[in-house]
């Protein structure tokens, strides 16, 4: 793996000698990765994109792929911010739109390991539609989908994931939208790895992110993420901690269960949070089968 | 590409075939009348050139598919008609305020909404120039046979190459779906413009710093330069920086990039002009009428002549302003719809001419008759100028 030099204020003055040894590079084992420059990053205390945006990080360098070969697209929101953190080829689209540009980028250049890296609204009501297709087409990239329940950076609205009864800022007298179950819509659009973890559930994050990163084809997993700031205020999970502790003492981790019965209960969604890794299988991707129809065309073309 | 030689061509496949002569290899599109031929023929000639093809779930997809092909390196186009360009908007204001090239194909029928998709119009002129959210700096050509369908769209490829911009093809239903001679030139012959790659190493790169000419090299995704590509307001990093300064910079050098290079860019086409008093401006299906029209007239003792934009924007508005002072006294605008062009001819004329209209609402082009009776009119003061 090729590091490159630093190219920001960072200076290596801040480190002992035994540090600078130990690091070529900076203060953080992921340095590499991300845009120095960039952080401090504007999500609130407590908000669980840290964790997940670094344990995608800390996958990326156990699997050995280099900033030069990854892609990370975004679209909008607090998630949507991410793509603007990351030292590789990042983009941050237009809203719902991740998913179709990282297509095009993919097919494009089919060396580049693509991640979609953005939230539950961007991914599940404006661009909903794109995800179901790119599951279908089995395109051969990642969607992580950080589910926060609610629009956060627009002042916490309901959007296609909010439990039902909650109070949010569009539903101040209690939302009675039954929310998508995102496991069951991947999976049933035909992706080939379908996973629900939590922000708490680190170490299995980090594995999951990993076996994403080496399949082929379009990968989902889902990371639940506390926003005390927008949707935890309303429904008794005030801090991060809280949400934190909330998801220890209610997941329930079931490898293999079937994904249309993973949803989370819209009458009580505080607890019985199923996560765990619900599909994992092979099938041709998009540009498996497609290589095979245009190959058996040219040889056609030149038989004739 | 196509063996060279004479071809009896539908104008939407000359299209198709203008892009691969350019060198487009992506291609992302949803079927739409009267544009899906050129979806059509893409897929069947793409195998061949190794060039991959999408048919997305919608126009939305399409133009997203096409923003990330590009910055995957290739040469991309998508085409559709007035719904689906509608939609394509927003994207169509990412791909111009990230400065990244490709080309967007609309086969104009008539609207609003959907209006009359399998005939013609010109209604979606002004949505090319101001149809995204935000100031911008456009291109748009506007072919008027296959021939140019196949000329232009590689034009269209090459201006969006060197000035890094989603550029706009203008067809309309009746030179889409025209058939006509069309030359295919050697591979020689055609000039192919590729996007100016970075001279410095990833680690000094600011991939939105311009050259002289105002356009910044551009590193594709995977070349090592880890570049950070975002529809926020952004400075020469390529970092968000949502500040009024920074929104200073980037926005005025996006329209001045266009603006400041126009000469370059701009390409118009004038007929019996040089001893005119009275000039029609048309554009598109409507030039092949006007063209006849001003042959008409001048049989009947008028001296009119022609003066077509090829490309729309940016607009001949100099030739037209110094035309109003020096030598035309009349300018009629023939468009079918119910005056776009015209609001800029009259900006261009208001100082020393006269500008009339001759409109359609669509579903038919003008009559070299109707337009030779317009001349008449005008002549014989009979019908009022165009004011707004």
């Amino acid at each position: 793996m090729s590091i490159r030099k630093s190219r920001d204020w960072f200076s290596p003055d801040y480190m002992d000698e035994k540090s600078k040894k130990k690091s070529a590079y900076g203060m953080h084992p992921l340095d590499e990765y991300l845009r120095k420059d960039r952080i401090p990053h504007i999500w609130c205390p407590g908000c669980g994109l840290g964790i997940i945006l670094n344990s995608y990080l800390r996958a990326l360098k156990n699997s050995h792929i280099s900033p030069e070969e990854t892609a990370v697209i975004s679209g909008i929101g607090c998630s949507g911010r991410a793509a603007g953190y990351v030292d590789v080829d990042s983009f941050h689209v237009t809203h719902g739109r991740a998913i179709p540009f990282a297509t095009g980028l993919k097919i494009g250049n089919r060396d580049l390991v693509t991640t979609v890296f953005s939230g539950d609204g961007d991914l599940f009501a404006i661009g909903g539609n794109h995800f179901i297709h790119a599951a279908r087409r089995n395109v051969d990239f990642n969607v992580i989908c950080i589910n926060n329940f609610n629009y956060g950076m627009t002042g916490g609205q309901a959007g296609p994931t909010t439990p039902k009864d909650a109070e949010t800022s569009t539903t101040p007298m209690g939302g009675f939208e039954q929310p998508f179950n995102l496991p069951g819509v991947a999976a049933g659009a035909g992706a080939v790895y379908v996973a629900r973890w939590t922000a708490y559930h680190v170490e299995q994050l980090i594995d999951s992110f990993e076996e994403a990163l080496n399949k082929k084809g379009f990968c989902f997993i889902e990371v639940l993420s506390p926003c005390p700031t927008g949707y935890g205020r309303k429904v008794g999970l005030k801090t991060g901690k809280e949400t934190m502790k909330h998801y220890k003492e209610n997941s329930e981790i079931k490898n293999g269960a079937d994904p249309s019965e993973v949803a989370l209960d819209p009458e009580d969604p505080d607890t019985n949070i199923i996560v765990g890794k619900f599909v994992d299988r092979e099938a041709p991707t998009y540009q498996d089968e497609r290589g095979e129809v245009f190959e058996k065309a040219r040889k056609k073309m030149e038989g004739e | 590409m196509m063996e060279p030689g004479t071809y009896f061509m539908e104008g939407n496949t000359a299209c198709a075939e203008g892009a691969i002569a350019a060198g487009c290899r992506f291609f992302a599109g949803y079927p739409i009348t009267p544009a899906s031929e050129i979806l059509e023929r893409i897929t069947e000639r793409f195998p061949e050139v190794h060039g991959s093809f999408l048919q997305m779930e919608d126009e939305l997809a399409s133009i997203a598919s096409v923003l990330g092909a590009s910055w995957a390196g290739k040469k991309a186009m998508t085409a559709t008609s007035g719904p689906g360009f509608s939609l394509m908007m927003e994207n169509y204001g990412l791909g111009l305020m990230t400065e990244t090239p490709c080309v967007i194909v609309n086969v104009m029928r008539g609207g609003p909404s959907t209006g009359l998709p399998t005939m013609v119009a010109q209604g979606d002129v002004n949505q090319t120039r101001w149809g995204t959210h935000g100031d911008v700096g456009v291109v748009v050509y506007a072919p008027s046979s296959p021939q140019e369908l196949f000329d232009l769209t590689i034009d269209a490829f090459n201006t969006a190459e060197k000035y890094r911009l989603p550029v706009i093809v203008l067809s309309d239903e009746i030179v889409s779906h025209m058939t006509e001679k069309v030359e295919v030139p050697p591979e020689s012959e055609i000039d192919i413009v590729d996007r100016k790659k970075p001279e410095d190493s990833p680690e000094d790169h600011l991939p939105f710093c311009p050259d002289e000419d105002l356009v910044p090299p551009m590193a594709n995704a995977g070349e090592g330069y880890s570049v950070h590509v975002t529809g926020l307001t952004h400075d020469e990093k390529g970092h968000p920086s949502v500040d009024e300064s920074t929104q200073n910079q980037l926005v005025p050098r996006l329209i001045d990039k266009i603006r400041k290079n126009a000469d370059d860019i701009l390409d118009y086409e004038e007929y019996r002009l040089e001893d005119a008093d009275k000039a029609i401006i048309a554009y598109g299906s409507v030039y092949r009428a006007a063209i006849e029209a001003v042959d008409m007239a001048r049989e009947k003792g008028y001296k009119v002549g022609l003066l077509r934009p090829k490309t729309i924007w940016p607009f001949p508005e100099e030739r037209i302003y110094d035309l109003a002072s020096k030598q035309i006294d009349d300018f009629l605008v023939a468009e079918i719809n119910f005056g776009q062009i015209v609001y800029e001819v009259e900006r261009c004329t208001a100082h020393g001419a006269q500008t009339y209209l001759a409109p359609r609402m669509g579903g038919n082009i003008h009559t070299p008759e109707e337009l030779v009776e317009r001349i008449e009119a005008i002549d014989k003061g009979m019908i009022p100028a165009f004011k707004e």
